[in-house]
């Protein structure tokens, strides 16, 4: 693959496809099934509907650890996100961009401390969508908050908050 | 609504695991429910890995297996009719899962009121002496009325 120039579409695009290419290496995120959309600066996990998903077959429900799951992945892809960004503010060019992201997604992934998730309404058998902010990023520590909805943005069917543990950078 | 034996509630448990579909795709198994207590287990698989390059399983299944044996635990209750969700859960990680190694979750529901149970759960690896992670969490509790 080749990135000729940093143009804003193409970095855009890039970033994306490093987010995705971040995804598809993490074999549970596949299986689930979770994709991520990139659009205005800001990044949204997606959680496609299907029926292996669900917890409650008589209503039926999303399981709450997929929604667990759904929503550690999303504070872990939008921790990974920041730092793509914080690197393009350094100002590295298309190519040694996507080297270095590489390098970070291989050996770097931010370790997840403790997780904690509210269940506020049932995981209806549709799509879900999760949206993370990072709340705190030292050296060391991340704080992140994650809310995620279904049909309305605005009635949250979960959201969640964790500590995470960054990896460590070239000092 | 009659009153459901504790005999009973096990079995509606053990069918319950079954039909999770969820649970059933993480090949979960439910190795003992009693009283407000569960023992869920599931094998190692490459497709819930988390960290490629160790092959760690991803924390999520983790919590699936915590989660699902949390609930589980509650529906054993005495005091509980048979279902519940999960209203919170937290759960904190330990130290990884060694790859190719069963885990196993311990669940305890150790108070229910009318409305809430509360659970404290446990995952291991076959090492049982470093929990891999534990949970807390808080699950409804159907009231009698609703479920006539």
């Amino acid at each position: 693959m080749t990135i000729k120039n940093t143009s804003i579409k193409q970095k855009t695009y890039s970033q994306s496809t490093i987010l995705k290419d971040f995804l598809s290496d993490l074999p549970y995120a596949t299986f689930l099934g979770i994709n991520i959309t990139l659009k205005d600066n800001l990044l949204t996990s997606l959680l496609p509907y299907s029926p292996k998903l669900v917890g409650n077959p008589a209503l039926p429900a999303i399981h709450g650890g997929v929604t667990a799951s759904f929503l550690e992945i999303s504070a872990v892809l939008e921790l990974y996100w920041a730092s793509i960004s914080k690197n393009h503010q350094k100002g590295f060019n298309g190519l040694s961009k996507i080297t270095q992201m590489d390098e970070f997604s291989h050996n770097q992934i931010p370790k997840t401390i403790d997780f904690t998730v509210d269940y506020l309404r049932p995981g209806l058998p549709k799509d879900a969508y999760a949206r993370a902010e990072i709340k705190r990023a030292g050296r060391r520590y991340a704080s992140v908050y994650v809310e995620a909805w279904q049909n309305d943005k605005k009635k949250l069917y979960a959201q969640a908050s964790g500590h995470f543990l960054m990896p460590h950078t070239n000092e | 609504m009659a009153k459901i034996s504790i005999k009973d509630k096990s079995e509606i448990a053990t069918q319950f695991m079954q039909v999770i579909p969820f649970s059933a795709e993480l090949s979960m198994s439910l190795d003992f429910i009693e009283n407000g207590n569960a023992i869920i287990s599931m094998p190692y698989d490459k497709r819930f890995i988390g960290d490629p390059h160790t092959g760690v399983i991803h924390g999520g299944a983790v919590s699936s297996l915590l989660d699902t044996c949390g609930g589980a635990a509650v529906m054993s209750h005495p005091s509980v009719p048979a279902i519940t969700s999960t209203l919170d859960f937290r759960i904190d990680y330990m130290r990884s899962a060694t790859p190719n190694q069963r885990i196993t979750a311990k669940a305890e529901c150790y108070h229910v009121t009318r409305s809430v149970a509360f659970v404290r759960a446990t995952a291991f690896d076959e090492d049982e002496s470093r929990p891999v992670a534990t949970a807390t969490g808080a699950f409804t509790v159907e009231s009698k009325r609703n479920l006539k």
